[in-house]
């Protein structure tokens, strides 16, 4: 050990080359890079930035941080209720907000676009509001919820949350070893008690990319509702949530080159007519009495208090910036540069990905274990050379727990990354092992 | 990035060679802390007993933990430092080496007392990482003041 980062660059077996896409005529990733300034910085001992944790959450290009700025520099005011001119232009600014957004996804009708301040409040106002519900949507004792093994923590907790306090049941789909959900005992876990399904589309750990239209039509089929986790799903394919099936569909805006702080629930809009208002107070009502209340139409009616204005008008910046590069191309680098880093991760000795190993129905998400080094200290070692992964569940914990470990490290690639960087990435794992000697 | 500052020899010593690891009866005390940034795990017994001057002393601490280097290695020197120590001297221990990790590098550590515990002085420079060396001090801090009380409760009714 020395003070001093030595990382041999040890050159592909694969063919960089052949991973089609990554560097082909739909998206250049060279020219995205320039439109992310944070891409330029540099770190510790001058390294640069070599940055794989976009699955965590993504970078923002210069037009989402102008957006941003000529919002607060130049329009800001409240929305819904400001009549002077500001108010106006922030106004009409948020609302063409969901309608770009909305636009981005496959939804025509922006008041099926129900902005949250991220997926997490999404998931947990449905499985809010299906508490109170009346019949059909109702849950109650005797009544199933279904879930995944492998869904991240924002899509368990409410829904143990949900059937913890309605008395209903809470069951789940387990994985194959390959990481893929086990959908043989389909019929018997979907069933006429089943009122809700929920489930990611891609998965946060282990990048699987789930058959939600084959669930949902089962779903359907025994009357139950279909929630959509796509937070990993929007920003990395190129989704029509009009075809899918579901009937709830939540996304966040940070992971999709958008700010934090604002995310979407799209619901249909006879649910979102039926179904009672998740939170209260101003903005979500039509008249207020002392005696009692009525409900502004959707999308109003679930946007209680001032919203996230600013963040809802950067992440229609980033809905267009990704519409300009257009998420087929997006979607295409995703897919090779993930292929890529899976064939570069599987030349490492000592090295397991948890997953799929193939890029076949597969997002851009890698867990990985290294024999001998504990994932933490493996991305401390990452880090100290520039490379930014993240350690530990990712709010993932029973997906890791099925697979036998406590934690894993995980690479994310985006839009703005290239084959050096996943190849910096596979010297600095070396470099890792050489580091805690172990081989 | 002074990287061996936080992965000193010491602590990758104890990491793949860990002291008192594995979980042991008898045990007074027991406590189970978790990490949840990231998870780790550790579950921690203290076995109290007398000792010669009739101080109530630390005779063993075992664990079973799940974790990254620096809390397996930290684990591994905590249980070395306070076993067969009198609980009061334990503590004071404990709190030396809390101070230290709060110390962001700048602390002259006491090698006499903290021993091997003083190669913890460079996590204390990356703040990420001071939770994973505290966590078994956690654990042991928690399972000892149980033995402590269980302790009292059993002279007590012994005296009756």
């Amino acid at each position: 050990m020395t003070g001093e980062l030595r990382v041999e660059r040890q050159p592909a077996v694969s063919d960089p080359a052949a991973a089609t896409g990554v560097s082909g005529p739909g998206l250049d990733p060279e020219k995205v890079r320039a439109d992310f300034p944070i891409l330029s910085r540099r770190l510790a001992d001058d390294r640069p930035l070599v940055y794989l944790d976009s699955a965590n959450t993504s970078q923002k290009p210069r037009q989402v941080l102008d957006a941003l700025a000529e919002h607060y520099e130049q329009h800001n005011a409240n929305v819904g209720r400001a009549l002077h001119q500001l108010g106006d232009e922030s106004t009409s600014a948020y609302e063409t907000a969901r309608a770009t957004v909305g636009a981005l996804v496959g939804v025509s009708d922006p008041a099926e676009i129900v902005f949250t301040k991220n997926i997490s409040e999404g998931l947990n106002l449905v499985a809010n509001v299906l508490a109170w519900a009346k019949e059909p949507y109702a849950v109650g004792p005797g009544d199933e919820v279904v879930i995944t093994e492998m869904e991240h923590h924002s899509n368990i907790v409410p829904w143990q949350l949900l059937t913890e306090r309605t008395g209903a049941t809470l069951r789940w789909f387990g994985l194959t070893d390959d990481g893929r959900l086990d959908l043989s005992n389909i019929d018997d876990l979907i069933n006429e008690r089943t009122k809700v399904v929920s489930v990611a589309w891609v998965s946060n750990m282990l990048g699987t990319i789930n058959p939600v239209s084959e669930i949902a039509r089962r779903a359907h089929d025994v009357g139950a509702l279909m929630v959509v986790d796509a937070a990993q799903a929007v920003p990395q394919l190129h989704v029509d949530f009009t075809t899918l099936g579901a009937d709830f569909v939540g996304f966040t805006g940070h992971k999709m080159v958008g700010p934090t702080g604002i995310g979407v629930l799209w619901g249909r809009r006879e649910l979102l007519e039926e179904l009672p208002p998740f939170l209260g107070g101003g903005s979500m009502i039509e008249t207020v009495r002392m005696e009692g209340s009525t409900w502004a139409p959707p999308p109003a009616k679930y946007e209680a208090g001032t919203p996230p204005i600013a963040q809802a008008i950067g992440l229609a910046a980033a809905a267009d910036y990704l519409s300009d590069l257009g998420m087929g191309n997006v979607a295409e680098h995703e897919h090779a540069i993930t292929a890529y880093t899976l064939d570069r991760l599987a030349e490492i000795d000592g090295l397991t990905i948890l997953g799929p190993t193939e890029a076949v129905d597969r997002g851009g998400a890698i867990s990985f274990e290294l024999d001998g080094v504990h994932p933490h200290d493996v991305s401390q070692v990452l880090d100290a050379l520039g490379i930014a992964v993240r350690a530990g569940h990712h709010c993932a914990k029973p997906a890791h727990a099925r697979f036998g470990v406590q934690a894993s490290a995980r690479a994310s690639a985006y839009l703005y990354t290239t084959t050096d960087e996943i190849d910096a990435l596979a010297d600095g794992i070396r470099y890792v092992k050489k580091y805690f000697g172990v081989g | 990035m002074d990287l061996d500052s936080l992965y000193q020899e010491i602590i990758l010593d104890h990491y793949k060679n860990p002291h008192h690891a594995g979980l042991r009866e008898p045990f007074e005390g027991e406590s189970r802390q978790v990490n949840p940034t990231c998870g780790d795990e550790i579950t921690l017994r203290v076995h109290l007993g007398d000792g010669a001057d009739g101080e109530r002393q630390i005779l063993d601490v075992s664990y079973a933990a799940e974790g990254c280097s620096i809390s397996q290695a930290a684990a591994s020197v905590m249980s070395d430092l306070v076993i067969g120590k009198p609980v009061d001297a334990a503590m004071s221990l404990h709190d030396e080496f809390v101070e230290l990790m709060q110390a962001r590098g700048h602390a002259e550590p006491d090698e006499d007392r903290l021993q091997d515990g003083i190669a913890f002085a460079g996590v204390a420079k990356f703040p990420a990482r001071v939770k994973c060396a505290l966590l078994a001090w956690m654990a042991w801090k928690d399972a000892t003041s149980q033995a402590v009380g269980t302790d009292m409760t059993t002279r007590q009714e012994g005296v009756r």
